[in-house]
């Protein structure tokens, strides 16, 4: 039987695309490495991926992030897999990272990952109802001379008490459909490099 | 004593841009350099006596003597921006500030490693420096000071930055080229040597940012003035990340052999214990290194004054001292849980834990459990010489140094503290989980 080259012949659905100007930065990329070895790019192009379809990487994102570099798609699953930032879940429009290690943990991370998940009602890991939050807890962000902090897309949040912290999550939401996917920003801040 | 090197004039107007940077004294050093043979910058080097910024302390120039120059094969110079050990921030605050040194600082190193390609490896998190870094690249390429003949030297080099996507593993060198090559990170077995066989098979440096940026001064002023810098063999300036319960958390650069003491309680540093609490225990060169007790940090067990230096910081070895390692230097006061503060540090390796060696995968899982057993209360004493055992058998049987970064702390802390294990035993909390849960919920103390 004839395979459908634009259906992933792992789930049967068909596959995604990259926006013209997501496809050109991969492009640009993928220059920066030795010739023939332009798997290096993965991580890079997995972090566009993610940007373009809503946070998070699903198979057939991988599997056409595979066709782009031509490498396997277990290639992709693999690499995926083991870097903490990339979602194989759908996440919220917004995820809040907060640090949890060391001297954030000393600051009182763990009161404040307690105060986000009444204030939004959800869990740790979880995403709330409307859509808008995923609470994730992340290792050390290197800014431990600023404990407690949190990372919401491509910001980080310093100094951290209740107060400010709710204020944060309020200014996020009041910005509502606004709120662009996270480290959107990235594909943005990249056309401006000519290399 | 005081001298500062890398972050001495953050507050002059447009350091973080070419033009700012340049005015104050920029880019001198690359001129230098340019003029210079790539044998005599490795020379200088090592006549300054640097050694690797990132947490062990080798010397930079013996390490650049070590790549191989096979005829006809690329070589590459990667800096190591994946800066992720608990309680270091120094490198994303230099690159933040002055992404400049950086990119000089490279320059530099590649011509002196003759690598036409070089590579910045951050850490995937760190977005907003990676557009900083790109930005100052661009920079660099517009005015002549990256890409085709240098400054009229002949000397070509591209420069790229590279991000990584969360992986403290990625920050080992083996395990960050895999990682460039678009793998697992996954540290390989040694040897070969990166110098020998790293990147894409070629001949491969990978330095830390700040080891990088202080190439820069050891330029300008030569080799040997530099070492006049420091006490012994501890040569030069370093910056320390310092956190936890102090006044004044923050990165500052010191002369290296500046005394602990003066470190923690002086207003230039960390302005002492806030809260006019009691200094406990510190860490005092990112989560991997020993924890020590508040008067073997101050004074060494011979009871001299123990210095922000590499010997003093190792005196007396892990029995009562500690390393320098990567500057992440966390201070804990009195109301803190050594056995809660373990537990976080070894949930971080847990997690951390590439999975390649059974030692290290399994027990740093199976010590995070016991230790969750302590802070639930319900260990029993013998509990405390299982973790003792189990972390003996991960130290320095694993392939890369993550397993010894688990194992330490862990020694370190039964080491020093162990009746706070004990009371967790007997009482099946500590009193200070009792002031925390007060504190928490505003009650007084009966």
């Amino acid at each position: 039987m004839q395979q459908d080259s634009s259906v992933s012949k792992y789930s049967g659905k068909k596959h995604v695309k990259f926006s013209d100007e997501a496809l050109a930065l991969a492009h640009k990329i993928m220059k920066r490495y030795p010739e023939g070895k332009q798997k290096s790019a993965i991580l890079p192009i997995l972090h566009i991926a993610q940007a373009e379809f809503e946070g998070w990487l699903s198979v057939e994102t991988m599997d056409y992030v595979a066709t782009l570099l031509k490498i396997q798609s277990i290639e992709v699953y693999e690499v995926a897999s083991f870097y903490s930032m990339f979602n194989l879940k759908p996440v919220g429009k917004c995820v809040i990272e907060v640090c949890r290690t060391g001297p954030c943990w000393l600051m009182g991370a763990e009161d404040l990952v307690r105060f986000i998940e009444k204030k939004l009602g959800i869990k740790e890991g979880q995403t709330t109802p409307d859509g808008m939050f995923t609470l994730k807890t992340v290792e050390c962000l290197a800014s431990c001379g600023t404990a407690p902090m949190m990372q919401i897309g491509e910001t980080y949040h310093e100094n951290l008490t209740f107060e400010k912290c709710g204020a944060v999550l309020d200014e996020y939401k009041n910005k509502g459909e606004q709120v662009s996917h996270w480290r959107k920003e990235r594909i943005k801040h990249h056309s401006d490099i000519h290399r | 004593m005081g001298k500062q090197l890398l972050i001495n004039d953050l507050d002059k107007d447009g350091i973080a841009t070419l033009a700012g940077y340049k005015t104050h004294g920029g880019y001198t050093a690359l001129e230098k350099a340019l003029k210079m043979k790539p044998e005599e910058v490795v020379e200088e080097v090592k006549k300054s006596g640097l050694r690797g910024r990132g947490g062990a302390g080798f010397p930079t120039g013996m390490k650049w003597s070590f790549i191989a120059k096979p005829p006809g094969v690329p070589r590459y110079l990667v800096c190591n921006a994946d800066e992720s050990e608990p309680g270091t921030f120094k490198d994303r605050y230099l690159m933040q500030r002055k992404p400049h040194i950086l990119v000089e600082g490279m320059i530099i190193s590649s011509f002196a490693l003759g690598a036409n390609t070089s590579y910045i490896y951050i850490r995937g998190e760190m977005m907003f420096q990676y557009h900083i870094l790109e930005k100052a690249i661009q920079e660099a390429y517009d005015a002549g000071l990256l890409g085709k003949n240098i400054l009229g030297s002949g000397y070509d080099l591209d420069l790229y930055v590279h991000c990584g996507a969360g992986a403290y593993i990625c920050g080992e060198e083996t395990g960050l080229i895999e990682s460039l090559e678009g793998k697992r990170g996954n540290p390989r077995i040694k040897p070969p040597f990166p110098a020998i066989k790293g990147a894409w098979g070629c001949p491969t440096v990978v330095n830390n940012v700040e080891t990088l940026a202080a190439v820069v001064p050891i330029i300008n002023m030569t080799g040997d003035e530099y070492a006049k810098i420091g006490i012994g063999k501890s040569t030069g300036t370093k910056l320390i990340s310092a956190s936890g319960h102090i006044n004044k958390p923050g990165v500052y650069e010191i002369e290296l052999g500046v005394p602990v003491e003066e470190f923690i309680y002086s207003d230039k540093y960390c302005g002492g214990i806030r809260n006019g609490k009691k200094l406990k225990a510190v860490v005092a060169g990112g989560s991997s290194v020993p924890i020590l007790p508040t008067e073997l940090i101050l004074k060494t067990a011979k009871g001299e004054p123990r210095l922000m230096s590499y010997e003093s910081l190792s005196d007396g070895g892990f029995v009562t001292g500690t390393m320098m390692g990567s500057g992440g230097f966390i201070a804990m006061d009195e109301d803190t849980s050594i056995v809660k503060n373990l537990w976080n540090f070894t949930r971080f390796y847990h997690h951390e834990s590439c999975g390649q060696c059974s030692p290290c995968r399994e027990g740093t899982g199976w010590m995070e459990k016991i230790l969750h057993k302590f802070i639930e209360g319900h260990a029993e004493t013998k509990d405390i010489d299982l973790l003792w055992d189990i972390q003996g058998k991960i130290e320095g049987k694993t392939i890369c140094p993550l397993g010894e970064a688990a194992a330490w702390p862990v020694a370190a802390a039964i080491r020093h503290f162990r009746p706070e294990f004990e009371e967790y035993v007997k009482k099946g909390r500590s009193m200070i989980d009792v002031k925390h849960y007060y504190r928490i919920n505003n009650l007084q103390p009966a």
